[in-house]
């Protein structure tokens, strides 16, 4: 099975969100990045496809060389090998355009992305890039099997889930549920050294329409104090949520 | 040229973020100068729809349609769009609407905002205001497509009711067969539960409650407001509760009416994913809790001790004022 992780490459969520050029641009100063969390769901399943059943794993990122790092980590957590298509992300459907063009030479089974990269919430890139390639795709996925050419995935719904099957090639946009948190690799020393001699390879981008773009950022107002409620006076914080907040 | 809104619904019954993207759609209508078509998937009464700015129905009424098929949604979705000459296709965000908007999008050649909270500024240029970085910034985004999709997060604008009458159409799209090549063989939903997405009160507990055995207190307040029950990622990973009750950055999105947080302390991570919320009550025996700092109302205090009580005094209100 050839396996493709999308990996999108985000600030750290304890990161300070601040904005430059006169709010226009986000602010990386001082700001670590690192594998979109719901990527790296994605990825540690590939891993595990890799060991039980036999799989090639390549991970790919649209970015500027500085998201290399980002894609030298996941080789160091068992890749075999990173593509990166040189061209700042933009929008999700350019980076699904540049995807789907790298995901078509390549002929994956199976394409892994997160259901949401944590830094601009589009949610979009897995959907769009399935329909591009004219895949099937399962969205919110928590869970996911592979039998010869079949796919049997897990999807979270509003209120439960909902267990589907779909021919491969397939296109998922998984979260946490892929795997538990707690198979999460830290890569080793071994990963590490050995990520440093695997194929890292750089494509040129395609020209891609504009659909949507960023113009400007702005941050949420400050926050009011809290009234603070003796725990003696539980009336009072119902009569509160009563009359003031009016939402009881 | 219509406005266009898929309408989701349940049992018959129309969810209420749908309710509320009508609603905005109307006013996206208004200033576009058109009106709003909704699309139904086997609902037989649409009346309803009509309150809340909807013109026309166009109802969809076939059986392999019964569950949920992004694709097969979406496809349905863009012949409503071209046989109404739609520009602006609106959706909410729940788990169906996420998942069938980039397909849409991509069959649309459309493009698309997501977690969207306001008005457009304008018709031209068409700019909508997005959360984004979890709810830590407002990103203002421009969508330069002829056709645009607007993906409108819970709670932002509201459920809004206008006057007018509707009109409904039965609407049958060609579905192909490589619509249906995802099939759903189960789907497992817990009945009666109030879920997270839908909920208008969200009680959550964290690691402060020692342990899943001391969730009874948890529930009982929930019940008693009608309200889902949520967590914090260190208690879903240690699996007192179930991963979908996970709510934060890397869990689920909370946009409820009013979020009371128990035994949470309130880091950044979760904090992002229930900062839309519209009211945050904590309760915490800690006053340097960071929660503190992002709470309209605070308990200092043991919560075990306070929540028992709290949902006594709570049940005595709702039965003086049923
Ligand atoms: C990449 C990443 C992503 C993350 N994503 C999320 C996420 O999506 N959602 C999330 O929730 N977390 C997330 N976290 C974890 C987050 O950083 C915190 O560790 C977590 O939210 C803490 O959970 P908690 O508040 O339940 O526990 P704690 O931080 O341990 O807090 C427990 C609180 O309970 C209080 N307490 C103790 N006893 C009592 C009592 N008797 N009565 C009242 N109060 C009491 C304490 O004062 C304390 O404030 C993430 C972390 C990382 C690194």
């Amino acid at each position: 099975m050839k396996i493709l992780v999308c990996i999108s490459h985000v600030p750290d969520t304890t990161s300070k969100i601040n904005f430059t050029d006169n709010n226009t641009q986000f602010d990386t100063n001082g700001v670590q990045f690192v594998i979109n969390p719901n990527d790296e769901f994605g990825l540690t399943r590939a891993m595990w496809f890799k060991e039980k059943q036999g799989a090639s794993v390549d991970v790919i990122n649209v970015g500027g060389p500085e998201t290399e790092p980002t894609l030298r980590k996941a080789l160091a957590i068992g890749a075999d090998s990173a593509i990166r298509v040189n061209t700042p992300a933009t929008d999700g459907f350019q980076v699904a355009k540049q995807l789907a063009n790298v995901a078509k030479e390549g002929g994956y089974d199976l394409i892994i992305a997160g259901r949401e990269s944590i830094d601009y919430n589009g949610g979009m890139v897995p959907g769009m890039l399935a329909a591009l390639l004219e895949a099937n795709f399962v969205n919110t996925c928590i869970g996911l099997e592979v039998d010869g050419n079949e796919a049997k995935a897990i999807r979270e719904i509003d209120g439960g889930k909902e267990t589907v099957s779909a021919k491969l090639p397939l296109v998922i946009g998984g979260q946490k549920g892929l795997v538990e948190e707690s198979d999460l690799k830290i890569p080793n020393m071994r990963g590490i050294m050995m990520a440093r001699k695997k194929p890292l390879n750089v494509v040129e981008p395609v020209d891609v329409t504009v659909h949507t773009e960023a113009e400007k950022f702005e941050k949420p107002a400050p926050k009011g104090a809290v009234k603070l409620v003796d725990p003696d006076n539980l009336d009072e914080l119902i009569q509160l949520l009563h009359k003031e907040a009016k939402v009881i | 040229m219509s406005v266009l809104v898929y309408i989701e619904s349940e049992e018959g019954k129309f969810k209420t973020a749908s309710l509320e993207v009508a609603s905005y759609a109307k006013e996206v209508a208004q200033m576009l100068g058109t009106t709003v078509t909704g699309v139904t998937f086997n609902t037989e009464d649409v009346s309803e729809l009509a309150t809340y700015g909807v013109d026309k129905v166009l109802k969809i009424n076939n059986s392999k349609l019964k569950n949920f098929n992004a694709e097969a949604y979406a496809d349905a979705l863009k012949q409503a769009a071209e046989k109404e000459g739609t520009k602006v296709v609106v959706v909410s965000q729940s788990a169906n609407s996420k998942y069938l908007a980039p397909l849409l999008a991509v069959h649309l050649n459309a493009g698309y905002a997501s977690n969207v909270v306001a008005i457009p500024e304008g018709a031209s240029p068409f700019v909508v205001k997005r959360t984004a970085f979890t709810n830590k910034a407002f990103n203002f985004t421009k969508i330069d497509t002829d056709i645009k999709i607007i993906g409108v997060s819970k709670n932002a604008f509201g459920v809004k009711e206008s006057q007018g009458a509707a009109t409904a159409e039965d609407f049958s799209p060609n579905l192909s067969e490589e619509d249906f090549s995802v099939n759903v063989i189960n789907v497992d939903k817990a009945k009666d539960k109030v879920t997270i997405a839908d909920a208008e009160i969200v009680v959550s507990g964290g690691r402060g409650l020692k342990g899943p055995e001391n969730w009874g207190m948890i529930e009982d307040l929930a019940e008693t407001l009608g309200a889902a029950t949520a967590c914090s990622k260190p208690v879903s990973d240690m699996g007192w509760r179930p991963h979908s009750e996970h709510v934060g950055q890397t869990g689920k999105p909370v946009a409820a009416n009013l979020y009371i947080a128990i035994g949470i302390s309130g880091a950044i991570q979760h904090l992002a994913g229930i900062n839309s919320s519209k009211v945050k009550v904590v309760i915490n025996n800690d006053p340097e809790a960071p929660f503190f700092k992002a709470a309209d109302y605070g308990v200092v205090g043991d919560a075990f001790d306070i929540v028992p009580k709290l949902n006594e005094k709570l049940k005595e209100f709702k039965a003086k004022n049923a």
